[in-house]
């Protein structure tokens, strides 16, 4: 058969996707063709930038035909061979056994009668799921859509997901300047252009633009860092590692002790308090309660200045380099980017790291946030963007197929009771658990003080768990406690449903194959996540929405989550109420047809060529993100504040040095006082295991992956030599370290090495480098891989599930939060068992 | 008739792995004869990244470095082939015959760039094919070319005297520059020299040496550089084995001076300056 080109979307960018005798040949970066609408020209400083007439995708995308085909797809459903849905179930096995093939129809037959069986013995909910996030692409088939549609049917326990992409800006920058339903990152509207235009220098802090890309982003943002460079704008990274940006145009690197980004803000702010160097009108304007963070960090409080001489001692940065950072700062017109968002960051994932998201803010507003150029932008958002044309992303209210603006039969979910991601070890071993907080707290501040308890008050426990995807040991903390999880009787069937056997599905009683979406029909726009990142896609040089299209049939037995979930849903009886009487198609034309894309061409058109261009309005007018609050007019950015004024919605309407809602709620917490401040880590190196394990582990989001995805599938990422080594024909982690401390250990470049503390042993092999700080080890998170010596058992893990390591503990007493990055290891060659 | 080339530009190389990955796209488990048999699953590299750790001390670059078979016009490869096993087309790219070259494993050795691959299943050496196929089913770049976000890559007709491949590749070099006399139609530019850098303080007032005059001196030539507000000042693409005396001069401190060899990069980040 001819060669067929078919158009589709994936997590780093959108695809043309050819195909020959029904299998995949090609995957390339969406080609654009000439009557495609123009391209966008920022004018600054004497040149024309355009964006060069292509579409980028993420480096994990160019692996897609290899993670379509790979080895370890599920091919059939199968049952553990040791359980016995009407006899003895063996949970205690879990994650040791092996599988044995049984046909759909068994395997749905079981699963439907399980679901009946423990909602009518215990109530409904007893049933609970939980999805993994990015491993797929479009608005029909992404969890929050066909996954939550059914189980709203269903009913269920709802996992809360912690925030843990933002944890440090959710829980702490919220109360500075608001932008919950941004779950604490700022607007990025405009910042490219009015960088260009004026922007001296950019204070990457725990920034690493060219790995994390704007999110979803491709590497749209490449050809952005080449023309600031030509601009000869300064860049300043912070950071214990030397990241991937960095290395190719840092003008200055400073690598402070992890743990102590909090005292280095402080000093800075010392500095410019000092020296008069900031900006006093936007602060007593805009700002609330400086002066008693000026008595703070000047020490009229405590008797303890937070000077240079102070934070040099924790950071282990010279005191004159300290200075000279505050004072390049502030004499430049100088743009803060905190994490690819402006409100990621690692150093917001660790113990007080809202402490640290909060100083940000706050230096940002010293600095005039919002004037020409002074700006708070991760530097990875914020192209010129038609933001004005309507098409949903899969966060947001409309962008999944249990929407009232989608569907006509609107489910919901009976069940109250609710579960936090972060419990749900403790909760499926040692019940109760209690938490503070409705988890991505986005539609308001008062959402991060509601109390809740599990099991709810006259509810019963949980004991049917649906698992949709298994990242967990690669992303959440101290994840030898998921083995017990799984292997708890308190769960009487585990069910996971995934494409690949990623490590949690070896811990399920019954497995079912779902299939990518190249091998499905779906509808999404490239890089647009929507609800929380709203205009994501500012990420890229043009917004394309695009016609997902089945590329070739599901691969082995495999079938689409949509198609799964109908035939479950026939056996619970409500087949028609979840379908509609459509098929994925019919609901991929339900969305066009709610989008904008519909009043530009007819869905025909739009089916046969594949993808839509959003045409930029004639005579665009760009809204730089805070403009209008450093002038002090009503909002004229796109942003979906819940209201539009001249003010930031905390309790003042100012930026908060002092917090008003936290004084309201928490006036009493130390931990997360009403001002922020630096508070030695509750691991770091003035803790007591520091004696013990005396080097920091650092793990930010992995370059070459994207979470846990791409990872153990695609086996030509673990030829990419910073991402993973082959050794005796295993794909070991890198681990970086230091050489000065690599030879104190006695490690070689290439040795194996283990990491441990006393919470587990990860295996992973030595790259030895400068780029990292001494007593530091760098590893990425989000190991797809998890290859423990003893299967279903806390043994030493091959795969590089560094998650492991890390502590469970709440980033701070009333703040549920993870803190990967604040992580007490020692490192040693492997020497084998 | 085109003549192709690429040039290559260091400078713009992210290291982000796209153009080895669309290689691995195109070639892995896929016949494209009679220009390639398929590429075994992992273990070749035809588009090769030599990623390049420079300096040390606080002041670290990484240059990645592209390296796909250079299609010399005096191929090594095509020497050391029997059975004319290596050819050069008309528009210069070099291809090994699929059918051929069975079994001449010399080819491997041969390549100085290390670009030919034994494939042991197949009995076969393989490189880089400039994606010859592809260009001749009418597309214009190679797959590599195509998915690079910084125009690192840069590919066309050299033929052409006013596309943007012969205007750069008038600036480009070998790599390493010695090997102009191979003729390899990849050339580089921004390939990068030796490092000598450095960070300079005052002790007594604890603050960066702002402004000190840096002066580099040898080889024959005098450079010099002003710190910058972190005391900070670097003399890059210097040549490699050569000898300097480096001097740092402050108003009011004493000159602080020391010899300096780029046998490999030189990077002092506690230069103190002491008060007259």
């Amino acid at each position: 058969m001819a060669e067929q080109i078919y158009t589709n979307c994936t997590v780093c960018g959108p695809v043309h996707v050819h195909v020959e005798n029904g299998r995949i040949t090609r995957i390339r970066p969406l080609q654009l063709d000439d009557s495609d609408p123009k391209d966008w020209t920022i004018e600054a400083r004497g040149y024309k930038f355009t964006p060069p007439r292509k579409v980028t995708v993420g480096q994990p995308t160019m692996t897609e035909r290899d993670r379509v085909y790979a080895e370890d797809r599920i091919k059939y459903p199968m049952i553990r061979e040791d359980f016995n849905p009407n006899g003895a179930r063996n949970p205690q096995n879990r994650g040791k056994s092996g599988y044995r093939r049984i046909s759909w129809d068994e395997a749905l037959d079981i699963v439907a009668s399980e679901i009946k069986r423990v909602q009518s013995v215990y109530g409904k909910e007893a049933l609970s799921a939980m999805t993994s996030s990015h491993h797929c692409w479009g608005l029909v088939g992404y969890k929050a859509s066909a996954f939550k549609r059914f189980f709203s049917f269903t009913g269920y326990t709802q996992v809360l997901d912690n925030p843990d992409s933002w944890e440090g800006f959710h829980w702490g920058a919220t109360h500075t300047y608001g932008y919950w339903w941004r779950l604490g990152a700022p607007e990025p509207y405009d910042l490219l252009e009015d960088c260009l235009k004026h922007t001296d220098m950019i204070v990457h802090w725990a920034n690493d633009p060219d790995t994390i890309r704007g999110g979803y982003a491709g590497q749209e943002s490449a050809i952005w860092r080449v023309w600031m460079r030509k601009l000869g704008i300064k860049m300043v990274y912070i950071d214990p590692f030397c990241n991937f940006t960095a290395v190719k145009d840092a003008y200055k690197w400073l690598a402070p002790r992890p743990g102590t980004e909090a005292a280095l803000a402080e000093a800075i702010a010392y500095v410019w308090i000092t020296e008069g160097t900031y900006d006093k009108d936007f602060v007593a304007r805009k700002t609330h309660g400086f002066e008693e963070f000026k008595a703070y960090i000047l020490g009229l409080t405590d008797g303890k200045p937070k000077d240079p001489a102070y934070a040099a001692e924790l950071t282990e940065l010279p005191e004159a380099t300290i200075k000279a950072l505050a004072r390049e700062w502030a004499s430049h017109r100088t743009m803060l980017a905190c994490g690819a968002r402006g409100g990621f960051g690692g150093a917001m994932r660790t113990a007080y790291g809202h402490e640290w998201a909060r100083l940000m803010v706050l230096l940002a507003a010293m600095q005039g946030m919002g004037r020409p150029g002074s700006n708070f932008w991760g530097a990875v958002l914020g192209a010129p963007c038609n933001t004005e044309f309507v098409f949903p992303g899969y966060a947001d209210k409309a962008g999944n197929i249990a929407s009232p603006a989608i569907a006509k039969i609107v489910p919901v979910n009976p069940v109250k009771q609710k579960l936090y991601r972060l419990l749900l070890p403790k909760a499926f071993t040692d019940p109760p658990v209690s938490w503070m907080g409705e988890g991505f707290c986005g539609e308001s501040l008062e959402q991060q003080f509601t109390p809740f308890r599990y099991p709810m008050a006259g509810h019963s426990e949980v004991k049917m768990f649906y698992r949709y995807g298994g990242s967990f040991f690669g992303t959440m903390c101290e994840t030898n406690d998921y083995i017990a999880m799984y292997q708890s009787p308190r769960l009487e069937c585990v069910v996971g449903q995934d494409i690949w056997w990623t490590p949690e599905m070896r811990f399920a009683d019954i497995v079912l194959p779902a299939c990518t979406n190249l091998e499905r029909y779906d509808i999404a726009e490239a890089s647009s996540s929507g609800g929380y990142s709203q205009h994501a896609s500012s990420g890229c040089n043009r917004r394309i929405c695009v016609m997902q299209k089945k590329c070739i049939e599901p691969l082995y037995e495999s079938k689409s989550d949509y198609q799964i979930f109908t035939e479950l849903a026939d056996r619970l009886g409500f087949k028609d109420k979840y379908t509609e009487g459509l098929d994925e198609l019919g609901w991929c034309r339900r969305f066009f047809e709610f989008s904008d894309a519909s009043k530009y061409i007819s869905w025909e058109e739009f089916y046969k060529k594949g993808y839509f261009v959003v045409p930029m309005p004639e005579n665009y007018k760009p809204t730089p993100a805070y403009r209008w609050f450093y002038e002090d007019r009503v909002c004229d950015t796109p942003d979906p504040a819940p209201k539009k004024t001249n003010t930031l919605h905390t309790y003042t309407g100012k930026i908060e040095f002092v917090s008003e809602s936290l004084k309201h709620f928490t006036p009493d917490d130390t931990e997360r006082g009403p001002m922020p401040r630096y508070q030695d880590s509750w691991e770091g190196h003035k803790s007591e295991l520091y004696k013990k394990y005396p080097f920091h582990m650092i793990s930010p989001h992995p370059r070459y992956g994207y979470h846990t995805h791409y990872d153990a599938h695609a086996k030509w990422l673990w030829e990419i030599p910073e991402h993973r080594v082959l050794k005796d024909g295993h794909p070991y982690i890198v681990v970086r370290i230091n050489p000065e401390n690599a030879k104190a250990k006695g490690i070689q470049e290439g040795d194996i090495v283990k990491l441990f503390n006393d919470r587990g042993v990860v295996l992973g092999i030595a790259r030895i480098t400068e780029r990292v700080r001494r007593n530091v080890v760098h590893v990425y998170t989000s190991s797809g891989i998890y290859k423990p010596l003893e299967p279903g058992k806390p043994s030493p893990d091959m795969g590089g599930c560094v998650n492991i390591l890390t502590s469970k503990r709440f980033m701070s007493k009333k703040v549920a939060g993870f803190a990967p990055n604040s992580c007490l290891i020692d490192i040693e060659k492997w020497e084998g068992q | 008739m085109a003549r192709y080339g690429m040039v290559i530009d260091i400078s713009l190389c992210s290291s982000c792995y796209a153009c080895f990955l669309a290689c691995k796209d195109e070639h892995c488990g896929q016949d494209h004869l009679p220009v390639a048999a398929a590429q075994p699953q992992m273990g070749h590299r035809w588009m090769n990244i030599k990623d390049i750790e420079r300096g040390k001390n606080g002041r670290v670059k990484v240059a990645s470095i592209p390296i796909p078979c250079m299609h010399c016009q005096e191929a090594p490869c095509e020497k050391a082939a029997k059975n004319g096993a290596v050819t050069r087309r008309t528009d210069g790219i070099v291809l090994i015959d699929p059918v051929k070259a069975k079994g001449q494993k010399q080819l491997t050795e041969a390549c100085p760039y290390g670009a030919i691959y034994w494939n042991e299943e197949e009995n076969l050496p393989q490189k880089c094919t400039m994606c010859a196929h592809f260009l001749d089913a009418g597309y214009k770049e190679p797959r590599c070319v195509e998915v690079c976000p910084t125009g690192a890559l840069l590919f066309g007709d050299l033929d052409d005297p006013n596309s943007e491949v012969s205007r750069k590749m008038a600036d480009a070099a070998a790599l390493p520059p010695g090997n102009e006399g191979l003729r390899p139609l990849v050339k580089y530019l921004n390939i990068p020299g030796m490092m000598v850098a450095g960070t300079v303080f005052l002790p007594d007032i604890k603050e960066c040496a702002r402004g000190a005059r840096v002066t580099l001196a040898g080889g024959g030539s005098v450079m010099t550089v002003t710190a910058n507000g972190f005391g900070d000042f670097e003399f890059e693409n210097l040549p490699p084995g050569q000898e300097y005396t480096l001097t740092v001069e402050m108003p009011g401190y004493a000159a602080w001076k020391t010899t300096v060899k780029t046998d490999s990069h030189w990077v002092k980040s506690d230069i103190q300056l002491e008060r007259l």
